[in-house]
């Protein structure tokens, strides 16, 4: 009894709390929900609250850490219309899905055309859906081919001027006998490296990702969609992804990248301000960042361009808000290419507007710059589509261990399983 | 709580000697009506309380499964009657979880119960002055959130940060490469017992309080005649506090069906580690299908009425005389 009775007593003071936090009505408040970083966007929520000039406040509030958790906390807080919701820090991934269900308030057109000025392609796709612009391009990630240029070297190959295919640097760690840094974890991650595997080998995970559940047609029953189970085999079968393969996020891999059997690793560029981090708290030697080189994300094929990962945060406004307008107001604050550049330097995060990396800090910070603008003009968004979890759960469930996965088996029993989840016959 | 239902057992029984052994057809006595009255006004508003936060949530849920329905497409929402159990039972997802479920339950429920019983002989032996500081010990691994537990043996047993795969290297079959959560083998394992470290406590606790009910002159009476300590145990003391075990089993036993801390965040249901309520959680709050979650939740629910049953019928596990009330 006694337990339950704190509980009601705490249930009060929240709501005690929740009522103070409304009733100061005198500047707007508008919420912003941010994904966890270093700290920068509050830092960008403050900038634009002063430049406001007292048309609004901005006050963060932070979601989980995982990006699947962050879109049930929005996907429940929204189907509730909850009117809390201001400006909203979205995964891509997931905008179609918030976007069908009408939880994003619209942006015109003139707000459209000036927030996608020098935005790179690959960002603006991300924040579209049915061809209307439903969020507003912030940052934008991809991930490049980072390398060991002693190992590169010894294994003849130099990624820097002549891009490589999958198969030469799983030969050269094979020869080397060194590991690769690829995620292989049951997670989001494992979608990310599938994505671009198969797009880069020409195919398309899903063919038509705008139908609706019981229409959708997968494209992994096909020659991509194969070439890209036998890159993972050759991975898994030959221990070249180290033993923890199949618990491997992205900081595992830039661990065992940095250690002594360290190759190459396809990551995001978080991992160059980290493992800088690192030897300047003196963890790491300096001869390792020395020895770091970086390249476009390995092709498939030879002399085919590869397609590399998109991913990054867009601003989606809440279509319950009570101040749309105001909340429209301070997302564009929020991307302008100062404060994205501002960003990109501190958190580590990229820019998805091409004139924050002509900045001067953003080019000291990250001599990859050009290749990582480059890359997001190139790279590749995860299917579009509304029912993106189930997709991309059913992917994980069926590609997963790597060392199960094989050419025949994986593509037809990805298509099964997801197909017949959309249209409600299997569990997940 | 407590207090409560005792006060109500007491009355209860109070009210049905006065019925005598003519079953209930004389009319109650006054003082039989009013006691009876009084045990309700003190167990009533109790009852209330649970009615509102079980049965409400429940009746919901069964409600709610009834539909094919997904929370960001509520306009589709469409009345399919018992489809979604079609679908549920019809799975091999649903059957393999239940067979994990069923696993890690057995095997958690039966090491806990020879360690809970043997920890429980220590503490009702242990010196008087000793028996406080043994006691905490014992109990602190159940005072431990789970969710946090979880995380220490996650990253004791992982294979970048954990310290397992040094320490235990020198064991046939663990090495520095050892990965704990690659297959279902080593990840049930570490599940299986982190569950076992966490509430071993719980069920000891219980069994201590049964030990506690033995009565000492039938020990001693055993211990003129001659008997071992192991004829006394199997003679005397675990006759003695059969309702106890058995209580403590049946609570064990539903609380360990409902894994889901453990596999959540050590494995995900990665390596088919999927338990039940992981299943449930993955419809219901990922897919965001309350049809189908509901559907998973609702005969997650018959399931552990079924152990219940199962538990109070054939092994006649009697709730009132565990309290010590015959």
């Amino acid at each position: 009894m006694g337990r339950r009775t704190g509980s009601v007593a705490a249930a009060a003071v929240v709501l005690a709390g929740l009522a103070a936090c409304g009733s100061d009505e005198s500047t707007p408040t508008l919420t912003w929900y941010i994904n966890p970083d270093n700290g920068g966007q509050v830092e960008l929520a403050s900038r634009c609250t002063e430049a406001a000039d007292g048309a609004y406040t901005i006050r963060t509030s932070l979601l989980p850490r995982e990006a699947s958790a962050q879109r049930e906390q929005l996907a429940r807080r929204l189907a509730a219309n909850d009117s809390s919701i201001d400006i909203i820090s979205l995964d891509p991934p997931f905008i179609p899905e918030l976007a069908e269900a009408g939880y994003l308030a619209e942006i015109p057109d003139d707000v459209a055309e000036s927030v996608t000025e020098n935005v790179v392609q690959g960002a603006i796709d991300g924040a579209t859906w049915r061809d209307e612009l439903v969020a507003v391009p912030f940052w934008a990630n991809t991930q490049l081919l980072w390398y060991r240029r002693s190992v590169a070297e010894a294994a003849g190959l130099d990624p820097e001027n002549e891009a490589v295919t999958w198969e030469q640097i799983i030969e050269a760690a094979q020869s080397q006998d060194k590991y690769l840094g690829v995620q292989g974890i049951r997670a989001e991650a494992l979608t990310v490296w599938i994505n671009a595997l198969v797009t880069s080998a020409g195919g398309e995970i899903l063919d038509n990702p705008e139908a609706p559940a019981d229409e959708v047609q997968l494209g992994l029953e096909t020659d991509a969609g194969r070439a890209a189970a036998q890159i993972i085999e050759d991975i898994a079968r030959n221990g070249l992804g180290g033993p923890g393969l199949a618990n491997e996020d992205e900081n595992a891999s830039m661990l065992l990248f940095q250690g002594d059997r360290g190759s190459f690793m396809v990551n995001w560029p978080f991992v160059w301000s980290a493992t800088l981090a690192g030897v300047e708290a003196g963890d790491l030697d300096q001869s390792l960042v020395d020895d770091i080189g970086w390249a476009q994300y390995p092709a498939v094929a030879e002399g085919e361009d590869s397609r590399p990962p998109y991913g990054g945060i867009n601003l989606g406004i809440g279509a319950f808000s009570e101040h749309p307008d105001l909340a429209l107001e301070a997302a564009q604050c929020i991307v302008t290419p100062d404060n994205q550049a501002y960003y990109m330097v501190t958190n580590g995060n990229p820019a998805s507007n091409t004139e924050a990396y002509d900045d001067p800090d953003v080019q000291e910070t990250f001599p990859m710059a050009d290749l990582i603008r480059e890359s997001l003009e190139a790279a590749a968004p995860r299917p579009q589509t509304p029912y993106y979890n189930e997709v991309s759960t059913g992917l994980q469930n069926t590609w997963h261990p790597p060392s199960s996965v094989t050419p025949d088996s994986s593509p037809e029993r990805a298509t099964t399983l997801i197909t017949e989840v959309l249209k409600g016959e299997r569990l997940l | 709580m407590s207090t409560t239902s005792a006060a109500a057992g007491e009355v209860g029984r109070a009210a049905g000697g006065g019925d005598g052994d003519n079953g209930g057809k004389v009319p109650l006595s006054d003082r039989a009506r009013s006691e009876r009255r009084l045990g309700w006004y003190l167990a009533g508003p109790a009852f209330v309380v649970m009615l509102l936060v079980t049965a409400y949530p429940i009746l919901q849920a069964f409600y709610e499964s009834l539909f094919k329905y997904r929370l960001t497409d509520p306009d589709a929402r469409e009345f399919t009657w018992l489809n979604n159990y079609l679908v549920v039972l019809t799975d091999g997802v649903w059957w393999r979880a239940v067979g994990v479920t069923v696993l890690i339950t057995v095997i958690t429920v039966a090491v806990e119960a020879v360690l809970g019983f043997a920890l429980a002989l220590v503490m009702h032996r242990a010196l008087r002055t000793l028996r406080p500081v043994l006691r905490t010990a014992i109990l602190v691994p159940y005072a431990i959130i789970t969710v946090v537990s979880a995380f220490a043996w996650f990253y004791a047993f992982s294979i970048d940060s954990g310290f397992v795969n040094s320490w235990f290297a020198w064991v046939p079959g663990i090495s520095e490469n050892t990965n704990w959560f690659g297959e279902f083998g080593t990840s049930v394992f570490v599940i299986i017992a982190s569950e076992i470290w966490k509430t071993t406590p719980f069920i000891s606790l219980l069994l201590l309080a049964g030990l506690a009910q033995v009565p000492e002159d039938l020990q001693e009476a055993a211990k003129v005649d001659g008997a071992t300590w192991w004829q006394r145990m199997y003679k005397v003391t675990i006759p003695n506090m059969k309702a106890a075990i058995m209580v403590a089993l049946l609570f064990r036993t539903l609380d360990a069906f409902r894994i889901f801390d453990n596999v959540f965040i050590m494995t995900q249901g990665a390596n088919n580690t999927e338990v039940v309520s992981f299943l449930a959680y993955r419809q219901t709050i990922s897919r965001l299908e309350i049809g189908l979650g509901s559907a998973v939740s609702v005969l997650l629910f018959l399931c552990v009425v079924l152990i219940s049953f199962l538990f109070i019928k054939l092994f006649k596990v009697d709730l009132a005389s565990a309290r010590g009330e015959r």
